[in-house]
């Protein structure tokens, strides 16, 4: 029983972190993968930050007469691994926009039939 | 002094958390996009005011009084212009208000009112 | 929230989906401060559930709004994923437990973080500290990452300007300030407490949650409010774009600048106790500086963003006389 109490919350993010696995992988839509890309990375930052928290202790801010804080590494790991991912996200829909732009969908199944479609014309052509 | 405080706290809480819920509640169970906005945008600013009041009661330090009534006033400025914001969207993308459910009703209720007052 | 994950999955509707994913990030983000990570927390409201879905919902503007059923079954997709899930869980049976003390991570390099932060740099805020003086490589690396992603950004999704597009929205814009009185008049005189708020963040961040980061995006949803509400051009009027991609640079240069100076004054690189005469003035100096640095390339790269991301959607719509 205190296993469980000590452990559910590495198997909540576990159970998050798949979620947001199979939504990458399973869907061909590709703003919807970057969704679930978010998902993903919102539940490591979870994960991180409940790593550092110690029972009883307040935030890292310092004041007087508190001796037990929480620990502040994990805090400003994940503060640059938020910042990192809005950026790789904007990144990653302005090249949505640039491929709807190109090709007219957005589905990746059919992007695929598409370059392949065009891969075999241009050997017809070369033939 | 104290036990009347932190009683008086915990009541606004309380009223803004069932303000809260209230609102949830007529989110889901309005028929129409307009009254479930109205149901969202007037509880919500006065869940916000009423939790506001009972945390600067809980803690009456002139410092976070002051931040907690800058808080006040900034939700009471911005929320009902984001149900604005909302409501004129929809306005303007021809939304239909649900309007012939409240005439049948008045046209059944004024039917039978006409019957009974004549009669 | 693994309710949430599961309706992302499962909705077809991608507005629906982007709206889901705004409120992810702001119940994670109330995740972080009942786990006492306040500037985490402060950082992931403002980022994850402000920027993130405004970038997203304007994608979701220009590509379509319903999401085509999956071609294939995804049952290989699930097999993978459970296989992967109970890999996982059978590796945290080594862990500590949640909330203990003596775990692994509270016993090397954070006790010391956390006790001498006040003596060696006298910044009550120990994750300011450590995010600037004593991992200050590392947001040097983070800045470097964010001005990247606004070239990139540059690069895929700029548009020449062309002066009589400008003269034709313009007019719209003005057309339209009837329709929109009351949030013009309202959201205006909420921009200035906005904008003072975000610096208000920046420097307040020795003393309480904030920082560079959380200012900068502060600064930059005010101004992208402005666009929203009065038009792309006139915000552009505001704040040119040569003017806000000189901004992005500088922030940089600003950082890069402390730790060559600080090489020059006889100290290592971003070693900040050599800037002033009493090493703890001189951690303040330097941890001013490169916070000032840090938020100036956030708010200017963020502007970027969505400036190019509306500039693009006025493009689409003006060559193809209508919306997709």
């Amino acid at each position: 029983m205190t296993m469980i109490l000590g452990l559910y919350n590495y198997w909540v993010v576990i159970v998050l972190m798949m979620i947001g696995f199979y939504i990458i992988i399973a869907h061909g839509h590709l703003i919807k993968k970057i969704i679930g890309l978010n998902i993903f990375q919102t539940s490591v930052f979870i994960f991180y930050i409940s790593v550092g928290k110690v029972e009883g202790a307040t935030a890292p801010i310092w004041q007087e007469g508190i001796i037990l804080y929480s620990n502040p590494l994990p805090h400003v790991l994940i503060l640059t691994a938020i910042v990192v991912g809005i950026a790789t996200t904007a990144l990653g829909l302005a090249l949505i926009i640039r491929i709807k732009e190109a090709y007219g969908v957005i589905d990746e199944d059919e992007i695929q039939a598409m370059d392949n479609q065009a891969m075999v014309n241009q050997d017809k052509e070369h033939q | 002094m104290e036990g009347v405080l932190s009683l008086l706290s915990a009541f606004f809480l309380l009223i803004g958390s069932f303000l809260c819920l209230s609102g949830g509640v007529g989110i889901l169970r309005f028929p129409d996009f307009y009254t479930r906005m109205h149901a969202a945008g007037v509880t919500d600013t006065l869940a916000a005011t009423m939790i506001l009041i009972g945390l600067m009661l809980q803690n009456p330090e002139m410092l976070v009084i002051i931040k907690l009534i800058l808080i006040l006033l900034m939700t009471l400025f911005i929320s009902p212009a984001a149900s604005h914001a909302l409501g004129q969207a929809a306005a303007l993308n021809n939304l239909p208000p649900l309007v012939d459910l409240h005439i049948k009703d008045l046209e059944s209720a004024s039917a039978s009112g006409d019957k009974t007052s004549k009669s | 929230m693994v309710g949430i994950a599961l309706a992302v999955n499962q909705i077809k509707d991608m507005f629906a989906v982007v709206m889901l994913a705004g409120i992810y990030g702001l119940v994670s983000a109330s995740f972080f401060v009942a786990m006492d990570a306040v500037d985490v927390a402060f950082t992931e409201a403002s980022v994850g559930a402000g920027i993130s879905t405004l970038l997203m919902l304007t994608t979701v503007a220009m590509t379509g709004r319903t999401e085509h059923e999956a071609s294939h079954k995804p049952l290989l997709a699930l097999i993978l994923v459970a296989i992967t899930g109970g890999l996982l869980i059978y590796g945290t049976f080594d862990m500590p437990y949640f909330g203990s003390a003596d775990a692994a991570v509270h016993n090397h390099v954070a006790p010391r973080y956390i006790y001498d932060s006040m003596k060696e740099i006298g910044v009550p805020n120990m994750v300011t500290s450590v995010l600037a003086s004593y991992r200050g490589f590392d947001t040097f690396g983070e800045v470097t990452v964010i001005f990247t992603a606004g070239i990139g950004v540059l690069a895929l999704l700029s548009v020449a300007q062309r002066p009589k597009d400008d003269a034709a929205i313009e007019a719209i814009n003005d057309s339209m300030h009837e329709k929109h009185l009351i949030l013009r008049v309202a959201i205006k005189t909420m921009i200035p407490f906005i904008l003072l708020y975000a610096f208000y963040v920046q420097f307040h961040g020795d003393y309480g949650p904030g920082g560079g980061f959380q200012a900068g995006v502060i600064f930059a949803a005010a101004i992208i409010m402005y666009a929203m509400l009065f038009g792309l051009s006139a915000a552009r009027r505001v704040i040119t774009q040569p003017f806000v991609q000189l901004l992005s640079a500088l922030g940089v240069l600003l950082y890069g600048s402390v730790g060559v100076v600080s090489m020059i004054n006889g100290g290592s690189f971003l070693d900040y106790s050599v800037l002033a005469a009493d090493p703890i003035a001189g951690q303040h100096l330097g941890i001013l500086i490169i916070e000032l640095g840090v938020g100036l390339t956030v708010a200017s790269v963020m502007i970027i963003i969505f400036f190019s991301f509306s500039a693009r959607r006025e493009y689409q719509q003006a060559n193809k006389g209508g919306s997709l």
